[in-house]
């Protein structure tokens, strides 16, 4: 059974976001990261991109195949995670903590709460 | 479309928490905990694969040598009872119907193991091309389970349930003997580039076997020792075998594949594609079929364009991640005439990625 976590808001397409103030952290959902199996590569996006909700801000790529990660509300990138170009597995052993993906500065916070919650998110898997 | 078919020993799988696929219309195991940790449980352990789907053609009567000799490319006239052979059969054209393993059982019975997904255009094309051979062929696919325990440590673990000595059985060789009081073949055989054993089963007494082996697993600890097909690829690729439909297939032949040594051109009989292979030697082939690695973790996937500056010189045929090397590895179909170039890259999503052709074992290049 895949974990899904209290705290966290979710997409259709399996990223969650967690957001305090003005900041949105991101990643994907473990349902997410047991669908894809190992992953042996993240291309993240440059700190201080933008992105419009629901655009692709980078590729997790899985033995099977390559995914595009979409960004669940509009922002800029203010860090990612360089853990992830050495040791990108961390998606697999620890996708709502070490695994996290980017963090962006939301550019309305108010879309967060449109997201899916986890239990809305329980019924789509 | 037939309906999709299951292993024998689904439910024992299935306890192990194999997650299934369908392939080559089997349902099969993919995977059990990762393909990565299952892949280095092989490299530096053992692991267990249920290769089922595998199709199985039983070959008897008094022409059997002669009828192979025409059939398939490698050279069948000194095969001795005991041991087996690798080759391909190929169509007049050159082009392969499928690769497959030929095991003398006794002076007058082969049995021929080939790929699932080709297993029953093989048989037609065994049956069809037996005209005028005192030989009889019969399809036993279903009748078999068989179980592949590959890896280093593959000898110390079954030769203490096994009822005969496996340090004694050559690379290539079969043996039949009492596992868990159920006779079968055993043969040092696999497709992982490892040591291990192939263990052909009549599937009625499969379960009895897999039990056996399961507890000696459970016994000695051993980790990720379920392995799936996941893995079955990237160690084929890592080994730099090939797998039907892509390094070898209906329009690549063996020796644009580098499988030349499987073509025995020279043998005493005609067989099926000798003179368009010998022209194919004799003109050398236009493309080649060449093994790399990647400077980067991403994955260039079948079909893939590899370039040299502005030209298009080839195209992967596999591609997957090396858990030895953690980079992208893979095969590719290139322009002979550009092997040389000093540089090739593959583009992937924008990024310029430099390749680098090694020999297999790809995961034992520097």
């Amino acid at each position: 059974m895949s974990t899904i976590r209290d705290d966290l808001k979710y997409t259709q397409d399996h990223e969650w976001i967690s957001a305090e103030g003005n900041i949105g952290k991101i990643g994907v959902s473990d349902f997410a990261q047991e669908s894809l199996g190992d992953v042996t590569f993240v291309e993240l996006p440059e700190v201080g991109a933008s992105f419009a909700k629901g655009d692709a801000f980078g590729v997790v790529e899985s033995v099977k195949a390559a995914s595009d990660l979409y960004l669940p509300v509009s922002g800029t990138v203010v860090e990612v995670n360089e853990a992830l170009e050495d040791t990108p597995e961390l998606i697999n052993s620890s996708p709502y903590d070490d695994g996290w993906i980017v963090k962006i500065e939301l550019e309305e916070p108010s879309q967060v709460d449109e997201l899916l919650s986890p239990t809305a998110y329980k019924g789509l898997i | 479309m037939s309906e999709i078919k299951n292993i024998p020993l689904r439910a024992f799988h299935e306890e192990k928490s194999a997650r299934f696929v369908p392939f080559a219309g089997w349902n099969m195991p993919v995977q059990y905990t990762s393909i990565i940790q299952e892949h280095i449980a092989v490299r530096e352990r053992v692991g267990l694969f249920d290769v089922s789907h595998m199709g199985e053609v039983i070959l008897t009567g008094s022409e059997s040598v002669a009828f192979l000799n025409y059939l398939l490319t490698n050279d069948f006239f000194d095969l001795e009872v005991g041991a087996s052979r690798y080759s391909m059969m190929c169509e007049p054209n050159g082009m392969v119907v499928d690769d497959l393993i030929v095991y003398r059982l006794d002076e007058e019975e082969f049995l021929i193991c080939v790929n699932a997904s080709n297993a029953e255009k093989d048989f037609a094309w065994m049956v069809q091309h037996s005209e005028g051979f005192d030989v009889n062929l019969e399809d036993q696919s279903r009748d078999w389970v068989l179980l592949a325990i590959q890896g280093p440590q593959s000898e110390s673990f079954l030769n203490p349930i096994a009822a005969m000595d496996l340090s004694a059985l050559e690379r290539f060789h079969h043996q039949k003997a009492i596992l868990a009081e159920v006779e079968l073949w055993f043969s040092r055989t696999g497709y992982t580039g490892e040591d291990g054993f192939e263990l052909f089963i009549p599937s009625e007494k499969a379960e009895v076997v897999a039990t056996a082996i399961a507890e000696r697993a459970e016994q000695q600890g051993l980790n990720d020792f379920y392995c799936g097909l996941g893995c079955r690829d990237s160690l084929r690729l890592e080994a730099g075998y090939p797998l039907y439909g892509h390094e070898i297939s209906d329009v690549i032949d063996p020796i644009t594949a580098g499988l030349g040594w499987t073509v025995k051109l020279g043998k005493s009989s005609d067989f099926l594609g000798k003179s368009a292979l010998q022209k194919i030697k004799d003109e050398k082939p236009s493309r080649r079929v060449k093994f790399y690695k990647l400077n980067d973790r991403r994955i260039a996937r079948q079909g893939e364009s590899i370039w040299s500056g502005e030209d298009e010189i080839g195209e992967v045929l596999s591609g997957t991640h090396s858990p030895i090397l953690q980079c992208a590895i893979g095969s590719a179909i290139v322009d002979s005439g550009r092997l040389g170039d000093p540089s090739m890259e593959v583009r992937l999503r924008g990024k310029s990625i430099g390749l680098t052709w090694v020999k297999p074992p790809v995961h034992l290049s520097k």
